[in-house]
């Protein structure tokens, strides 16, 4: 199996220790977070993580189940960047001078979207959000431009097929546990098909 | 509805509610769980717990170990015999980090044990104070869940999850720390709420019938069933279903060293352990049957060998309760999910009944081959030199397989878990996951407070009880009544037959010397005897066991002598050596 870029969707209690919970769950096997979010999700009280990691899908399916195992996380999903909708966003401090001056600096933020979030004497602050490639492209070029600082943000993600959170917490606040199923990907698949 | 049913509901009178400290209220949750006896140590950030404690002591019994890691132990050993949660106090910082190996080992064996940690004052966290550490991060990945309590108020609640996490699910070891500014503050207490559902932990699933149907039907249709058993059996409590469901099927079963005791010994299906040391048939056959049915067990690396090898030619039967198991090393056809209390009437019930005489047949051909080239000899040794396995045999003879058999680490543990005789389940206490050294003793302490009705007889190295001897001075102390025999080979053996077989002899480290085991069990109170001819053993074992009380039998058995069958290291266990 090829390793690839996954998101991996977390929906846990917003409780004291679970970054260090989650992240020893991959250190353990040695395997490097890419990226990680964390924020409030659209259901009350429950956090969601985002995580990106580059790894192949058996691997992948595995953490999850050992990152649903702990008792604070509720759902952990994962999904290729097909199934996602998926951006970072990153803030440029470039000198104003180069900004006024320089005909194809504009022209490169004009290109790549970018809006000035604060203008100064002597530097500019602007942001932009995308892809990482995107905003990689953007940040080598401006290197050329002085370009004094660059800071990028962890993945958001969207996934495509979600239908959010709250029908799912409504079946964990009850008593008795609903059918969740675990996938079973290596069932025969001769007779009827069905899930596990 | 009468009135005095409505009054019920309204709040309670302000009267009515009494304040406490939190500290009492740590033990007003112990008693309402059920808890009668703790493991613990006094330090000073859970100086407040023991005062309140001293109160107590008519309802509790506090067992004071002589080592924090003595003490976790003892937990599990007690949590192991008696299917309830073992209980363990510790103080801050030292005491807390000495139950690191015993919670790593609860985890890794699946032990409900609940441990209680003092920790400094609150407004103290993060200064470097005196005893401080961060036992919530230390003991994060080795526990099933902690919580770090700095209010009284999160007492009940907090140990009220605490325990319903414990023994839940998949059972495992929880870790409370409460600062000593919760212990001593006081608080309105409004009585103690047992927990039972806790909205991020699914402890276990519905099971779903058409997953139960696709196992009976490939049940049905096999030729050459095979049933492998794990502790998940025994912590589920559902030996006498699984009892029923092989009985039914006809199904041989092989045990992993933690699911023995689940099925007696004698039972005609059961055909013995499996693993790197079990027997020679259920390995090889592994490698042959056509329906592979696991239950309650996690296809450790030291059961399946190597993996790519591993029962290639069967569809495979998963049945476990935790889904993290499902798929993690052995691709499962149809995957069980669930407690097996509930999906083995089930399946008893689906499936038809079977018997596989010549199936079972080649189990016994491959016994026959095993008893003549290794069991006979290691049982009834013609050289003067007493082997392990005889020692397991006059056990066997003299307890009649009543026993709990607690043992230690290395090559007397594969010995004693190959030959003991169990008729009763929970009666085999061993270190299988961990493999931590020194696990015996203090276990057989726990698993007499457990079960102190029956025979304990705690099995350990020379090497084993130099790491936690200190705990004779609480079996002086307390009185618990533990038979421990030493098999004393002078070596650090399960390591030097590994440098004999695979490190050219080269024998690093492993030569080991003893203390006078006898005399130290003496000034420990503790009477005993060193046997080093055979025709001694049978009276020692006989004495140990009559004695009223703690006994030490030392006997001296082969240097050199190597635990076989094995499957080296990197083999399929098909390719398990005889010799």
């Amino acid at each position: 199996m090829e390793k690839q870029e996954y998101t991996i969707t977390l929906y846990t209690e917003n409780s004291i220790g679970m970054i260090g919970r989650i992240s020893t769950i991959f250190s353990r096997r040695k395997i490097n977070i890419e990226s990680l979010n964390t924020s409030p999700s659209e259901a009350e009280g429950i956090h969601r993580f985002t995580l990106v990691i580059h790894e192949t899908e058996d691997v992948v399916h595995k953490l999850c189940r050992q990152i649903e195992k702990q008792v604070e996380v509720l759902k952990a999903y994962y999904n290729t960047n097909d199934e996602v909708i998926w951006q970072e966003q990153a803030l440029y401090k470039v000198p104003t001078d180069v900004v006024t001056e320089k005909a194809p600096v504009e022209r490169l933020l004009r290109q790549y979207g970018a809006s000035a979030v604060v203008i100064r004497n002597d530097y500019t602050v602007f942001e932009t959000a995308g892809h990482r490639e995107e905003i990689d492209a953007l940040t080598e070029a401006l290197a050329e431009y002085n370009l004094i600082e660059f800071v990028r943000s962890a993945r958001i993600a969207i996934i495509k097929d979600s239908e959010g959170f709250h029908k799912k917490l409504k079946e964990f606040e009850e008593m008795e546990p609903a059918e969740e199923v675990v996938e079973n990907r290596y069932l025969n698949k001769q007779d009827k098909v069905f899930t596990m | 509805m009468s009135t005095l049913e409505i009054t019920k509901d309204t709040p309670k009178d302000r009267a009515e509610i009494t304040q406490i400290s939190g500290s009492q209220a740590v033990l007003e949750a112990l008693l309402a769980e059920g808890v009668d006896t703790i493991f613990g140590y006094p330090g000073g950030a859970i100086m407040p717990i023991y005062d309140a404690l001293y109160d107590y002591n008519d309802r509790l019994k506090h067992i004071l170990v002589r080592h924090e890691q003595g003490g976790i132990h003892a937990a599990q050993g007690y949590a192991r015999t008696s299917g309830r949660v073992g209980v363990v106090f510790a103080t801050s910082g030292p005491g807390a980090t000495n139950l690191v190996t015993g919670l790593a080992d609860a985890m890794i064996d699946s032990n409900p044990v609940v441990c209680i940690t003092g920790q400094v004052f609150a407004h103290l966290l993060g200064t470097d104070a005196f005893q401080e550490t961060d036992v919530i991060n230390i003991t994060a990945p080795v526990t099933k869940w902690n919580y770090q309590v700095t209010d009284a108020c999160e007492i009940p609640s907090a140990l009220a999850k605490a325990f319903h996490i414990a023994r839940t699910g998949r059972p495992g070891p929880v870790l409370i720390d409460i600062t000593k500014n919760a212990q001593l503050q006081l608080f309105d207490y409004e009585g103690y709420k047992v927990c039972n559902h806790i909205r991020s932990y699914r402890p276990k699933p519905i099971v779903r019938r058409e997953y139960i149907e696709q196992a009976a039907a490939l049940i049905n249709e096999a030729k050459k069933p095979f049933v492998l058993f794990g502790q998940g059996v025994i912590l589920g409590k559902a030996e006498a279903d699984f009892k029923a469901f092989i009985e039914k099927a006809g199904i041989p079963a092989a045990a992993t060293v933690m699911g023995l005791s689940a099925l007696e010994t004698d039972h005609p299906l059961h055909v013995g352990m499996l693993g790197m040391h079990g027997n020679y048939a259920p390995n090889v056959l592994t490698n042959e049957c056509d329906v592979l049915i696991a239950i309650g067990m996690r296809f450790d690396d030291r059961v399946t060998g190597r993996l790519d090898k591993y029962a290639k030619q069967a569809k495979i039967i998963h049945l476990d309760i935790d889904p993290a198991e499902i798929d993690k090393n052995v691709k499962t056809t149809v995957a069980v999910w669930g407690d097996c209390k509930e999906t083995l009437p089930l399946l008893t019930e689906l499936v038809n009944r079977r018997e596989h005489a010549d199936w079972l047949g080649r189990f016994r051909e491959l016994e026959q081959a095993e008893i003549k080239e290794v069991i006979y000899d290691e049982l009834n040794p013609t050289s003067d030199i007493m082997t392990m396995g005889e020692v397991l045999r006059t056990l066997n003879e003299l307890t009649d397989g009543e026993a709990v058999i607690v043992t230690d680490v290395g090559q007397h543990q594969m010995v004693a878990c190959r030959y003991a005789k169990f008729n009763r389940s929970k009666s085999n206490v061993t270190s299988g996951g961990l493999g931590t050294m020194g696990f015996g003793l203090p276990a057989a302490i726990g698993a007499w407070y457990g079960t102190p009705d029956r025979t304990v007889v705690a099995i350990i190295g020379d090497g084993g009880i130099q790491m936690t001897i200190q705990e004779l001075g609480t079996i002086m102390q307390f009185g618990a009544k533990v038979k421990i025999v030493i098999l004393n080979n002078e070596f650090l053996g399960m390591v030097r037959q590994w440098q004999q077989l695979f490190h050219d002899k080269r024998y690093s480290f492993v030569n080991i010397t003893s203390p006078d085991f006898v005399t130290v069990a003496k000034g420990y109170g503790i009477p005993g005897q060193s046997i080093r001819e055979r025709k001694d053993l049978k009276q020692a074992v006989s004495d140990m066991i009559a004695h009223d009380g703690s006994y030490l039998l030392e006997v001296m058995v082969g240097k050199e002598n190597n635990v076989f069958p094995m499957v080296p290291q990197g083999s399929s266990v098909a390719e398990i050596r005889l010799k």
